[in-house]
């Protein structure tokens, strides 16, 4: 297999976007008979060139221009801020542009691997308390429950083909690692907090002979209710409140609303399903960190 | 009363510490069984860190505690627990009425549900809270009444032993006074060990058959009542 040089699969990709979400490819997937197929593409995409991104950048000067009238002190902050998003950004294009065009199963896996590993981490860095083991059974947790939805959605529900197709995997993944990260961060720091200003209530399980489970069965489903919460949330007031980004992305590309809002289903409910496992998992095996083994409370 | 009493808890040269701080320094006792022991200290004396290790809230940092001849170790946790009561110095009510707490505390105990009744009621009694409030919210009861409530979800299951902590210093004199008074049936009655703090020398006089005057986390003296208080 030869490398592509970086430039030619960029030039590639973007001419072959149109191609790849084309009418006849959309009509096959959505099959016949569902009255969609001559709106599908509503409109052609319009390219942007960098040189409209440097069009795009007079609106971060005037956020910069606003900062320094009211001397937020966040000019710096504000150019910095600009300049990574691009800078990372362009790096993210290239690095999907490159494994698009690779293609192949072991490429995505592992691109799949690192962003759980970072999510992990990102999850665990937020606690104020983090012993080794918290790395290793919230990276364990974040797989199970984001490992189980993606697969489900990407067998069951898209039916990916090939099942590796780094163009579907890797930005369902995304969101579905992102969103598990957040619950089972938050479900965590709630149980520490709530445990801590519950330890009376917890030691009077205890010294009554209760488990550790019994003890913290309170604050345990406060946790999961604050993890699960903002989806339940989101859920209620999608398209009414705020257009979702991925649907909104998939409009500003020509897609059809109505397939936009099937995938729109489809990622809200699979968001819900990577939260929930995610976070009950976190909480139920992190718990016993904060308990010895003879049913001992153990706060830092 | 004839020969040496049976030991309850036994402790040899208990130390405990917490974050660097040093709570209780070579502890040596014998906290005899069926009879009243009070710990008697000001804030800071240890009485809190000591009552704690007796049913393993917390284990020591060196040294050893055995209850009824057996190293505390031995005993799993949850089983010495319902063995060994302990009644906290601010009471802490359960979500849901006293019922509802004593009904928790039954579960946890392993009590059947045809006992539960017989049980309730019995425990409320001896705790002296009267019966019209165990359908009251827990959490909308005086402080008194609740320090009672948390007495009676402590005996439902039937403990060997009592550790209370300051169990009266939230009550009125009122409340106090019938609060011991349930304490000394308690050891009448059932024969139950009791281990109560507290920094009131006049309490400590009128409710023990041993005393533990505790300083600075070491035991300054102890035995009986009547020489330790005098």
């Amino acid at each position: 297999m030869s490398w592509p040089n970086v430039a030619d699969v960029a030039r590639a990709d973007m001419a072959g976007a149109n191609g790849m979400l084309s009418a006849p490819f959309l009509q096959e997937r959505l099959g016949p008979g569902t009255g969609l197929e001559p709106e599908i593409l509503q409109s052609p995409i319009l390219g942007l060139s960098w040189l409209d991104l440097v069009a795009a950048s007079g609106l971060v000067l005037l956020a910069v221009g606003l900062s320094r009238w009211q001397r937020l002190g966040l000019t710096g902050s504000l150019i910095v801020g600009a300049i990574r998003s691009v800078v990372q950004l362009v790096l993210v294009g290239y690095v999907l542009v490159y494994i698009f065009a690779i293609d192949q199963w072991w490429l995505v896996v592992g691109a799949l691997a690192g962003m759980l590993a970072v999510a992990a981490r990102e999850a665990v860095r937020r606690q104020e308390e983090r012993p080794l083991r918290l790395y290793g059974m919230t990276g364990l947790a974040l797989l199970v429950g984001s490992g189980f939805t993606l697969f489900y959605v990407s067998l069951l529900v898209v039916r990916i083909e090939p099942w590796y197709n780094p163009r579907y995997l890797i930005p369902l993944f995304g969101m579905i690692v992102g969103n598990a990260m957040n619950a089972a961060a938050l479900a965590h720091e709630r149980l520490a907090a709530e445990l801590r200003s519950r330890r009376g209530e917890v030691e009077a399980y205890l010294a009554l002979g209760a488990t550790a489970a019994r003890a913290s069965r309170g604050p345990t489903r406060s946790a999961l209710r604050a993890a699960l919460i903002p989806t339940v949330n989101s859920l209620m007031v999608v398209g009414v409140v705020a257009l979702p980004g991925m649907m909104t992305g998939q409009i500003l590309a020509g897609v059809s609303p109505m397939l936009a809002i099937r995938y729109q289903i489809v990622v809200m409910f699979m968001l819900a399903s990577a939260v929930a496992v995610s976070a009950v998992i976190v909480v139920l095996w992190n718990r016993r960190l904060f308990f010895t083994p003879d049913e001992q409370l153990r706060l830092p | 009363m004839s020969a040496v009493p049976e030991a309850a808890f036994r402790l040899r040269d208990v130390r405990q510490e917490k974050s660097g701080r040093v709570l209780l320094r070579g502890i040596d006792l014998v906290l005899p069984r069926g009879r009243i022991t009070v710990l008697l200290g000001s804030s800071g004396a240890g009485k809190t860190s000591l009552l704690r290790l007796l049913n393993r809230l917390d284990d020591p940092a060196a040294g050893e505690i055995s209850y009824l001849g057996r190293s505390l170790e031995e005993y799993p946790a949850t089983e010495l627990r319902r063995r060994v009561g302990f009644v906290f110095q601010t009471p802490v009510m359960f979500a849901g009425s006293v019922h509802d707490n004593l009904r928790e505390a039954a579960e946890i105990a392993g009590l059947d549900d045809q006992e539960f009744p017989e049980r309730a009621r019995e425990a409320l009694e001896l705790a002296g809270l009267d019966p019209s409030l165990a359908h009251r919210p827990a959490q909308e009861l005086s402080v008194g009444e609740q320090q009672r409530a948390t007495m009676a979800r402590t005996l439902i299951g039937g403990p060997e032993a009592l550790l209370l902590d300051e169990p009266t210093s939230a009550l009125d004199p009122e409340s106090s006074e019938f609060l011991l008074e349930s304490i000394r049936r308690l050891r009448a009655e059932r024969g139950m060990t009791v281990i109560l703090s507290t920094h009131r020398h006049y309490e400590a006089a009128a409710i023990a058959d041993e005393a533990v005057r505790l300083s600075g986390g070491a035991v300054v003296e102890s035995g009986e009542a009547a020489d330790v208080l005098a």
